[in-house]
C-alpha cells in the first residue's frame, strides 16, 4: 500500500491497481459473428456435475435443441448453438487445459438457423421454483467466468432472508468489456432480467455495481431504470477484485460475508450483467443459453472486437474473424489477464462463462526472472482476504499443506493480486492454487477413508496415479 | 487455417503460444528496480559526505561496497551482484563509518556483514539482521578507536587522511588530521548541546552519513512516494524518540536535551530511512512495522541516555531485527469475514 492508498470509509480494503487496458474495445459495439463450420459443447462447463450427453453421432439438430441433460441440481443442461449434424462425442481439449467429453457439431451452412419456435413463458405468473426452473432449462449459468448455475441462486433455502439483489458490472479484469458493452447497449434488459430474479426472490431492492471507469454505462443504466422498481447504480472505485463477490457485497452494502460462507448468509444474492440479460432473454424469447458476448482483444490480435458467437465457437474461428494474430502474439488467455488460463490450443471452445479472449505479446505479458523474496509485503497489502501469501507460497513449495489450511488457505478466491504486485515475479497465485489441490485430493482421501470403503483399495487406487505424475 | 477439418489450425499462422499460469500480466516494480532505485538515491547522501569530509568519503565507501560485492560475487556469484541489494549493504555500511578509518577495516566491514550477515542465511531474503549494520557492529567490536575517531568536518573537498591508508595490523592508525567529538558525544559525555542549524545541514562532526539529515530526509521521502520503502517504519521511530525525549526534556532540561537534537544527532535519521527500513529485516505487516518502529525509537532512546554507548540506534535496529518474526506472526490480520460472525450475522439490516 502506498502512501495515498489508505482506504477509509466504504469499499473493500487491500486489491490491486491494475491498468484497465479497455481502451481497445470498450468503444466498440457488440457485432455479431458468422456462424462456424464448426462448434464444439463440452459437456462440462459450469460449476458442479457435467451434463449427460442426450444425442449421438449422426443425429440432426436445430439451434436451440438440448444435446446434454443436467445431472442433479448443481448442474446445467446444454444445448446446440447451432442447427447441424452430431459428427462426433469425444474427448476434446478444454480451456482449463484438460481433455473433456464434448458434443461436435457440423454446423449446416445452408440452415438459417433460426431457432425453433418455443413458448415464452410469462415470468409474472410463475412462482419462484418455476422461475428457477425455467432458467435451469434454459441452461443458465454465470457467465462471469465462474458458471455456477444461476438456477441455484434463484433457489435459496426457506430460511434465508434476502433483501438485496446486487448486480454485477464491476467488470474488473482489465481488458475484458463485454459486460460494459451489455450495460451500455442494452441496459433494459438488464433491469427486466433484475426484474424477473426480483419477483422470483420475493425482493424489493437490487443495486447494480458498475466500477467508476464506466461512466456511459453508468449513465444508460440510470437513465432506463424503471419508475415501479426499486433499482439503484452505484459508482464503484475502480480497483481489482472489485467484481469478486465478498468485495463487491463489502463495498455496496458494508457486509462482510462471514469467511468460508455464502452472500445468503448476509442477505444477498449477486449475479454478473451479462447472466441477468441473459435470464432476460429467456424470458422475453423463450431461447435458452447458445450464444453470449466475447470480447477478443489485446495486443496480439488485429481487431479487437465485442462479438456476439455461438457458444462452442472455437478460439481460432475468433480470432481469424478478428483478422487473425499479429506476429509478435504470445500468449491466448481464456477469460481476463489476472485469473485467466493460457491455452496451448487454439482449437479450444468458448464457452458459457467465457468473458473474453485476450492476446497478449511478448511485450506485455508477465515473464521475467524470479528472483528471492524480499518480504517487501506487498502481497499481504494486495490480498483482498488478508491473508500471507508470502508464507502460503513458501509452505506449498516446502509441501507443508496442512500449514496452509492454518494460514486460512480456503478464504483465497485465487483472484491473482498478489502475484500481480510481488516484485520478485514469485508465482504466488500458481503456488497457492497448487495447495489448494492438495488439500482437496488429501481431505478426499481422508474422506474415503473414515468412509471405510476398503481403506487400503481406496489409497492404492488413488495413490497410483500420483506415482505416475511424480 | 484448416477449417471444419478439425484438425489443430492457428489463426494466421503457426501457433507459437506460451503457457503460463495467471495472472498474466505483472506491475512494473521489480526486486532489481527497488534496489537500484535505492541505491540511487544514496547518491546524494554520499556526495553530501563527500561535500562534508573530502574525497575520503567516497574512498571509504567504496571500499565497503568493494567488500560487500566481492564477497557475495565470490560466494553467490555475478547474478547475485546484480539485483543490488549487495550495493545497498555496503554503501550503506560506508555510511555509518569515520572519513578517516583505514580502506582495509571499511572492506573488511563490508565483507563481514555480507558474509555473515546475509550469505550464511541463504542470501537475499533470508537473513534476519541487517547487514550493513551487522558489518558495522563488527568494526565497533573490533576496532574501538577506529571507528569512534571523527575528523573535524572543516577539512576540504580534496582531503583524504593518512590513516585511510593504513596497512592491516601493521600501522596503529594515526589521524594526522584534527579531530572533532560528535554530537551526541559532547552531550553525553561533556554535557554540550549542538545548535539545530549545524546539526540539520550537517555541519558536524560524525560518520558519513550522520551528518547530512535533511538529504536523507528528501530521498527517503522520494522513495516512501514510490512505495519501495515503508513510511510507517520512520515515522513510528522518529514520532517516539520525540514523544520520549520531549516528555524527558520537559521534566528537567538540564539533563536531557530536547527532540530537535535527538533526532538530528546521531545516526538515528540514516538508521530510520535507510537501516530499519531494509524490506527483508522488517515486519511484513502494517501494525507489526508501527511497533518495530515504536521499539527501535525506546531502544535508541535508552541506550543514548543511560546505555554506555553515545549512540545506541544500530543496537535499537539489530536487537528489533530479532523480533521480527514475532511481531509478524502476532500482528497478521484475521482473514475477511472472520470476524463477521455465524451465519445471517450482518444479514437482512
Amino acid at each position: 500500500m502506498s502512501l495515498f492508498d489508505l482506504d477509509f470509509g466504504s469499499g473493500f480494503r487491500h486489491g490491486v491497481h491494475p491498468p484497465d487496458l479497455k481502451d481497445l474495445t470498450s468503444g466498440e459495439a457488440i457485432r455479431r459473428m458468422p456462424f462456424p463450420d464448426m462448434i464444439v459443447l463440452p459437456l462440462k462447463q459450469h460449476a458442479g456435475a457435467p451434463a449427460r450427453p442426450l444425442v449421438k453421432k449422426g443425429d440432426r439438430v436445430q439451434r436451440g435443441d438440448r444435446v446434454g441433460e443436467a445431472q442433479g441440481f448443481i448442474s446445467s443442461p446444454i444445448h446446440a448453438s447451432a442447427a447441424g449434424t452430431v459428427r462426433d462425442i469425444r474427448r476434446w481439449p478444454h480451456p482449463d487445459g484438460s481433455m473433456q467429453k464434448a458434443v461436435i457439431l457440423d454446423v449446416d451452412p445452408h440452415d438459417p438457423q433460426v431457432p425453433r419456435p418455443r413458448i415464452v413463458p410469462e415470468w409474472s405468473e410463475l412462482e419462484a421454483g418455476q422461475v428457477a426452473g425455467a432458467v435451469r432449462d434454459a441452461g443458465v449459468v454465470g457467465l462471469g467466468g465462474a458458471a455456477f448455475p444461476t438456477h441455484v441462486k434463484l433457489s435459496p433455502p426457506e430460511d434465508a432472508e434476502i433483501d438485496t439483489i446486487i448486480a454485477n458490472g464491476a467488470e474488473c479484469e482489465p481488458y475484458l468489456t463485454g459486460d460494459h458493452r451489455t450495460m451500455v447497449e442494452h441496459p433494459e434488459r438488464v433491469h427486466f432480467g433484475l426484474r424477473v430474479m426480483m419477483h422470483a426472490l420475493d425482493v424489493e431492492r437490487a443495486v447494480i455495481g458498475v466500477e467508476e471507469n464506466k461512466p456511459d454505462a453508468i449513465e444508460a443504466l440510470r437513465r432506463t431504470i424503471p419508475d415501479d422498481l426499486d433499482i439503484s447504480v452505484v459508482s464503484l472505485r475502480a480497483k481489482y477484485p472489485q467484481g469478486a463477490e465478498k468485495m463487491m457485497i463489502k463495498s455496496i452494502l458494508g457486509r462482510e460475508v462471514p469467511s468460508g460462507g455464502l452472500p445468503l448468509e448476509v442477505g444477498v444474492v449477486v449475479q454478473n450483467v451479462g447472466s441477468i440479460s441473459t435470464i432476460a432473454r429467456v424470458f422475453e424469447s423463450g431461447y435458452p443459453l447458445v450464444e453470449r458476448i466475447v470480447t477478443i482483444t489485446g495486443p496480439g490480435v488485429r481487431r479487437p472486437s465485442n462479438l456476439t458467437m455461438p457458444v462452442g465457437t472455437r478460439i481460432a474461428d475468433a480470432i481469424e474473424f478478428c483478422g487473425g494474430l499479429t506476429e509478435d502474439a504470445e500468449r491466448v488467455v481464456f477469460g481476463g489477464p489476472m485469473m485467466g488460463n493460457a491455452q496451448a490450443d487454439l482449437d479450444t471452445p468458448i464457452l458459457k462463462g467465457t468473458t473474453g479472449i485476450v492476446v497478449l505479446t511478448e511485450a506485455t505479458a508477465a515473464t521475467g526472472p524470479q528472483y528471492p523474496c524480499i518480504r517487501c509485503g506487498r502481497c499481504l497489502q494486495a490480498c483482498p482476504v488478508f491473508l500471507d501469501p508470502a508464507d502460503l507460497g513458501q509452505l506449498a513449495r516446502a509441501g507443508q499443506f496442512e500449514e496452509m489450511t492454518e494460514l486460512d488457505l480456503d478464504d483465497c478466491m485465487l483472484c491473482g493480486s498478489c502475484a500481480y504486485v510481488c516484485p520478485s515475479n514469485i508465482p504466488l497465485t500458481q503456488l497457492i492454487a497448487a495447495g489448494k489441490n492438495q488439500v482437496r485430493r488429501l481431505r478426499r482421501l481422508a474422506q474415503e477413508t473414515e468412509d471405510g470403503e476398503a481403506t487400503d483399495e481406496g489409497e492404492s487406487a488413488d495413490g497410483s496415479p500420483e506415482k505416475d505424475a511424480a | 487455417m484448416s477449417r471444419g477439418g478439425g484438425g489443430p489450425g492457428p489463426a494466421g499462422r503457426e501457433a507459437d503460444l506460451r503457457i503460463a499460469p495467471s495472472p498474466h500480466i505483472r506491475s512494473p516494480d521489480s526486486t532489481p528496480r527497488i534496489m537500484w532505485t535505492v541505491v540511487a538515491t544514496l547518491v546524494p547522501v554520499v556526495a553530501a559526505a563527500v561535500w562534508f569530509f573530502g574525497v575520503a568519503a567516497l574512498l571509504v565507501t567504496g571500499a565497503a561496497t568493494f567488500g560487500a560485492v566481492a564477497t557475495e560475487w565470490a560466494f553467490d556469484g555475478r547474478d547475485a551482484v546484480s539485483d543490488g541489494s549487495g550495493v545497498i549493504t555496503g554503501v550503506l555500511l560506508g555510511l555509518t563509518l569515520p572519513a578517516g578509518i583505514p580502506l582495509w577495516m571499511a572492506a573488511l566491514g563490508g565483507a563481514f556483514g555480507m558474509g555473515f550477515g546475509k550469505l550464511i542465511f541463504g542470501g537475499l531474503g533470508q537473513n534476519v539482521f541487517n547487514p550493513a549494520l551487522l558489518g558495522r557492529a563488527f568494526l565497533q567490536a573490533s576496532f574501538p578507536t577506529a571507528i569512534t575517531t571523527w575528523p573535524a568536518v572543516e577539512a576540504g573537498r580534496a582531503t583524504f587522511y593518512q590513516s585511510n591508508l593504513a596497512l592491516p595490523f601493521l600501522q596503529a592508525p594515526e589521524m594526522d588530521a584534527a579531530t572533532a567529538a560528535t554530537p551526541l558525544g559532547l552531550m553525553k559525555f561533556e554535557g554540550e548541546t549542538t545548535e539545530l542549524w549545524r546539526l540539520l545541514l550537517g555541519n558536524t562532526g560524525g560518520s558519513l552519513g550522520e551528518t547530512a539529515g535533511l538529504v536523507i530526509l528528501i530521498c527517503g521521502g522520494y522513495l516512501a512516494l514510490r512505495n519501495y520503502l515503508d513510511w510507517r517504519i520512520p515515522v513510528s521511530i522518529f514520532a517516539t524518540v520525540a514523544a520520549l525525549s520531549g516528555v524527558l526534556h520537559l521534566i528537567d532540561p538540564a539533563a536531557y536535551p530536547g527532540p530537535l537534537f535527538m533526532i538530528f544527532s546521531g545516526g538515528l535519521i540514516l538508521g530510520a530511512v535507510y537501516m530499519a527500513t531494509d524490506m527483508v529485516t522488517s515486519p511484513v505487516t502494517a501494525a507489526g512495522a508501527w511497533l518495530f518502529g515504536i521499539g527501535i525509537g525506546v531502544i535508541t532512546v535508552l541506550v543514548r541516555l543511560w546505555g554506555g554507548l553515545p549512540e545506541g540506534i544500530m543496537y535499537a535496529i539489530l536487537f528489533m531485527n530479532a523480533l521480527v518474526p514475532f511481531l509478524d506472526r502476532v500482528t497478521l490480520p484475521a482473514p475477511f469475514g472472520a470476524g463477521a460472525g455465524g451465519a445471517a450475522g450482518g444479514g437482512s439490516g
